[in-house]
């Protein structure tokens, strides 16, 4: 084992045998409270997300700008983000050694990553004039991919996340 | 034991008897159906619907969100409540079939786990209630995009009613998630 995984692998171990972790793993009920939680925030981050995808896209809302759908949408996708990450990390700690040789939790958060950097990228370089599209009801292409891409990213996430339940064990 | 309590206490027990009789004939009528027979024999089918039917899930709530939001005062308040309305309503009506669809699929792949499990009733009763509370807020703008806006004490009412419809909404994603967890009778 390389020095790297062999320090993560040591991590992961202490983050596992941590109070809070145990509490989830030994508990009758935290796990599906928490799961509760978790599933709450995904469907409002993709459910948001999905809001201005859809308008950047041109498939609906066309009526309103873009920089209109994101300033509504916006705020939901990133307080549902922050619970969901909090909730996702309190469930990966009652089974880290698990969860990390899962290849569906892997595939997640690589696809995560893939969604976070279209997401910079769009901001950065696609949709620096967005502004100008505040009546426009069109986007360009370039935007409009990115829009697509987003939304078959979160849906693949959404997929990977539920296969993490099935493969790992426990109830369904 | 005097012989009219006995026919008194006797009449709901027979009540719940048959009652239990009947989900037990549609248990085993849905165990034996091709749909029922597919989901068990297959083994990606039941987390592929179980996805499509937390993706209609959301597809319903962001837009109940959006809406209660407004109707509260916290988000979208440059906008009429008319117009939040037209954009999301729709969106929370056209994935229910999609819901029913896929509900109905995991319903037929494990029907003890969920026709006979105390926390699926308690769902589709928290769904009537959501349901109705929708309609309730929706029908009186269909007249007066206007209407939750006219009074002080419409603004009250529609509030409660933002509110009663965003704590329904919890429960529902609640205990879909906890039929998991809890054992059909």
């Amino acid at each position: 084992m390389s020095k790297g995984l062999e320090v993560l692998h040591t991590f992961l171990q202490a983050l596992q045998n941590s109070a809070v972790a145990t509490a989830i793993r030994e508990g009758e009920s935290l796990f599906p409270w928490i799961e509760c939680v978790h599933v709450l925030a995904l469907t409002l981050v993709i459910g948001s997300i999905a809001i201005v995808d859809l308008r950047v896209i041109g498939l609906n809302s066309r009526d309103r700008g873009v920089v209109q759908m994101m300033t509504l949408a916006l705020p939901v996708t990133w307080s549902a983000f922050v619970v969901a990450v909090i909730t996702g990390s309190l469930l990966f700690s009652s089974n880290a050694t698990g969860y990390a040789h899962n290849t569906f939790f892997q595939a997640k958060l690589a696809l995560l990553a893939l969604a976070g950097i279209n997401m910079g990228a769009y901001h950065l370089f696609l949709g620096k004039d967005a502004g100008d599209w505040r009546t426009a009801s069109l986007t360009p292409w370039r935007a409009r991919v990115a829009g697509a891409l987003s939304l078959c990213l979160w849906i693949a996430i959404a997929v990977c996340g539920r296969w993490i339940g099935f493969t790992l064990g426990g109830p369904a | 034991m005097p012989r009219d309590l006995l026919v008194s206490q006797s009449a709901p027990i027979r009540l719940l008897n048959k009652t239990s009789h009947i989900l037990d004939a549609v248990c085993t009528w849905l165990e034996a159906t091709t749909l029922s027979h597919t989901m068990k024999t297959i083994e990606w089918t039941i987390p592929a619907v179980q996805t499509v039917h937390i993706l209609a899930v959301a597809t319903v709530v962001t837009p109940v969100l959006m809406i209660d939001l407004r109707l509260l005062g916290i988000g979208a308040r440059e906008l009429a409540i008319g117009s939040i309305a037209n954009r999301f309503f729709p969106y929370v009506w056209w994935p229910l079939p999609v819901l029913l669809a896929t509900g109905i699929a995991l319903i037929a792949a494990e029907p003890s786990r969920t026709l006979k499990n105390p926390i699926f009733l308690l769902k589709m009763g928290l769904l009537i209630a959501a349901a109705g509370v929708t309609l309730g807020c929706q029908i009186p703008l269909r007249r007066d995009a206007e209407f939750w806006d006219r009074n002080a004490a419409r603004r009250r009412t529609v509030r409660l009613m933002a509110i009663a419809s965003l704590s329904l909404w919890i429960a529902i994603i609640f205990a879909g998630r906890w039929i998991a967890y809890v054992q059909g009778s």
